[in-house]
């Protein structure tokens, strides 16, 4: 743990961001199970180093894009979880106005371009705005988050072959959890580090403790320095684990208890409490009222949400085509 | 009025669009295909060299690359050169860019063109000959224009550029060389406007792509015999002009549609489809469609001229709706 870069309070703040994460996503798991959220659901939990390490240390006018499992993607870039909880429940007052749900997240005012529930469909989409960034000249970059599930995807190959080839300033930030949906990674492929493929094609990468919030900011800040410095792309692998199944209700027989316990122990956000406790950086009371504080946040999302209504039918014949501006 | 080349139009049309406004990147260059003329496409090269880009056969990587691009701000066209390429890019077309409009709730705009040359165009068997336009049409949030003309391409090709929609244009290489009057400083070709190409009393042909040039030469045909066709081309099959289209059919109350897609859930299928919903109490004969037969297209000249809508076909179909 590095905490020489970081100042109390600004760990705090990450610390609360993480929180907020874990509050919402464990709120949204509840509101599944009573059925007020449709379709799929792809929980974090566990992963929230990843999402607020990276988005804490971008500029606003950076371009973020992530998976089906995004909801913390889009709350570490600071997305609003009223806006956010709606879209969950399929509320006219979601981000997307109910047309996207939980694996389609939009949240364009915080930067959170665009997720997909497509494997490894936002790579190709990043590559994009990082183009559009490079034309511009102005240091923006974009970032995309993928799991490991992604790495065996023929896009997930063309695209990094290509922001090598023109040097596009492109962060992948693969989390890998071990996990391709139901199946271990090594049932899909040899290959144990995702960052190796990223050598292959000649970019810069690295493989870090994805649950250690100051080791992902650590390779995140190498990486964005990469960028900005129109220096090409950079690869950050995070090793990390998701402490639920691949959606909410996999009975996840796939995995070894004693894994889960191992992993739990490793919980990103104890990690930062445990630090933020042994450096005196904050009081008991403190670290707690954080928690309380995230869980008041998203109960209030949750009604916001919940009291939302419903898009009107006539809603959908709008939004097909895009009027001239 | 000035006549001039389909690949001079449509030369001038990218030369403009380049011109006005520095968003359009080119991503591949055929868009003149390897036809004779395709040196005039290194007169651009020398203008707008840092817009025109030669990606590596990465279909999918490229198409998502320009959607991204799109969503971040720029107007690219892509070229995906022959139609059947388009398959290699799916994911990224059908499933990114068609949705994202729509499934951000309007946040997300996505100004792409991606450019492709459907069809027969004389040996491309199977895998060289594909006209993807109606399984396009089946994306909701895509549009699609289609020119036929020297003045349809400049026009429509302005207009998909503009669009803040992702637009498919559908080219045929067997349009590159005819000839037609294109006025100089041209307006743009608004999408959805379909045009009659022909007028006639008898019988309503609807006809995309090249096939309304095969359609024209049918009308002159029959002409002979006394059979007036009208020829009428949608020019986008999204939007659509279905009013134009019934108002033909009201005069004529016969139809043929005539199309290159393969005939189930064709073009030409949607086409009648509409038609009869809208118009059934308009006709005195069934629709007929006259589409590439339900077969992969076959490498061999006399197969390839078999299976397409040929003139030959278009002239019994017609009189098919006459009997």
């Amino acid at each position: 743990m590095i905490l020489r870069k970081e100042k109390a309070s600004e760990v705090l703040d990450l610390f609360r961001r993480m929180w907020l994460i874990r509050a919402f996503e464990e709120k949204a798991s509840v509101l599944y199970a009573e059925r007020q959220i449709a379709g799929l659901l792809h929980l974090s939990i566990g992963q929230e180093a990843i999402a607020v390490g990276a988005c804490s240390l971008l500029h606003q006018d950076d371009y973020v894009f992530g998976g089906h499992r995004s909801h913390g993607h889009a709350i570490a870039t600071g997305a609003d979880i009223n806006k956010l909880m709606a879209e969950l429940a399929g509320r006219a007052t979601g981000y997307c106005g109910g047309n996207g749900g939980s694996m389609h997240i939009v949240a364009k005012e915080t930067g959170f371009i665009t997720a997909s529930g497509i494997v490894g469909g936002t790579i190709p989409l990043a590559l994009g705005a990082a183009f559009a960034a490079k034309e511009r000249k102005k240091g923006q970059l974009a970032v995309v988050f993928f799991g490991d599930g992604a790495g065996q995807a023929g896009a997930f190959h063309e695209s990094l072959n290509i922001a090598s080839l023109w040097q596009l300033p492109v962060i992948f930030v693969c989390e890998n959890n071990g996990y391709a949906e139901f199946t271990p990674l090594s049932a899909h492929t040899k290959i144990e580090r995702l960052a190796q493929h990223a050598k292959t094609y000649a970019i810069v990468a690295s493989t870090v403790d994805g649950n250690d919030l100051f080791a992902v900011r650590a390779a995140m800040a190498r990486a964005i320095k990469n960028c900005r410095n129109d220096k090409g792309p950079a690869f950050v692998e995070c090793l990390t684990h998701r402490l639920r199944g691949h959606y909410e209700g996999d009975p996840a027989k796939y995995r070894e208890l004693s894994q889960l316990a191992t992993w739990k122990k490793q919980d990103p956000i104890a990690r930062v409490e445990r630090t933020l406790r042994k450096k005196k950086l904050a009081t008991s009371q403190k670290l707690k009222a954080v928690e309380a504080q995230a869980r008041a946040l998203v109960e209030k999302a949750a009604d916001f949400a919940l009291s939302s209504p419903w898009p009107s039918p006539e809603a959908v014949d709008h939004a097909v085509y895009a009027e001239a501006k | 009025m000035r006549e001039i080349a389909y690949y001079e139009a449509k030369f001038e049309a990218l030369d403009e669009i380049m011109a006005a406004d520095e968003r359009v990147h080119l991503i591949n260059g055929t868009f003149l295909s390897l036809s004779p003329h395709r040196h005039v496409f290194q007169n651009l090269k020398e203008k707008y060299g840092e817009r025109m880009i030669a990606p590596p056969i990465s279909e999918l990587g490229f198409c998502g690359l320009a959607t991204g691009a799109a969503m971040a701000g720029l107007r690219p066209i892509v070229d995906l050169s022959t139609g059947s390429f388009i398959y290699e890019a799916w994911p990224q077309v059908a499933n990114e860019a068609a949705n994202a409009f729509s499934m951000s709730g309007g946040q997300t705009r996505v100004p792409v063109v991606f450019h492709l040359f459907h069809g027969l165009r004389g040996g491309g068997a199977a895998q060289h000959s594909g006209s993807p336009q109606a399984m396009l049409w089946n994306c909701p949030g895509l549009e699609i224009a289609i020119p036929s003309s020297p003045r349809d391409v400049k026009g429509l090709l302005k207009s998909a550029v503009a669009s803040d929609n992702p637009t498919i244009f559908v080219d045929h290489t067997r349009l590159l060389d005819i000839r037609g009057e294109v006025p100089e400083n041209d307006k743009p070709i608004p999408l959805g406007v379909a045009e009659i190409k022909r007028s006639g009393r008898d019988v309503t042909v609807v006809a995309t792509s090249y096939t309304v040039q095969v359609a024209l030469r049918a009308a002159a045909t029959v002409a002979q015999q006394g059979i007036e066709i009208e020829v009428v081309d949608p020019r986008t099959l999204v939007p659509f002009d279905l009013p134009t289209i019934l108002q033909s059919v009201e005069k004529t109350h016969r139809v043929v549609i005539a199309d290159e897609t393969h005939q189930s859930c064709g073009v030409a299928a949607e086409i009648a489809a509409r038609i009869a919903e809208s118009g059934f109490d308009k006709l005195k004969a069934p629709i007929r469609r006259v589409s590439t037969l339900d077969v992969p297209v076959s490498y061999s000249p006399p197969l390839e001229a078999h299976i397409g809508p040929s003139e030959g076909r278009i002239i019994d179909a017609v009189k098919a709706t006459l009997a």
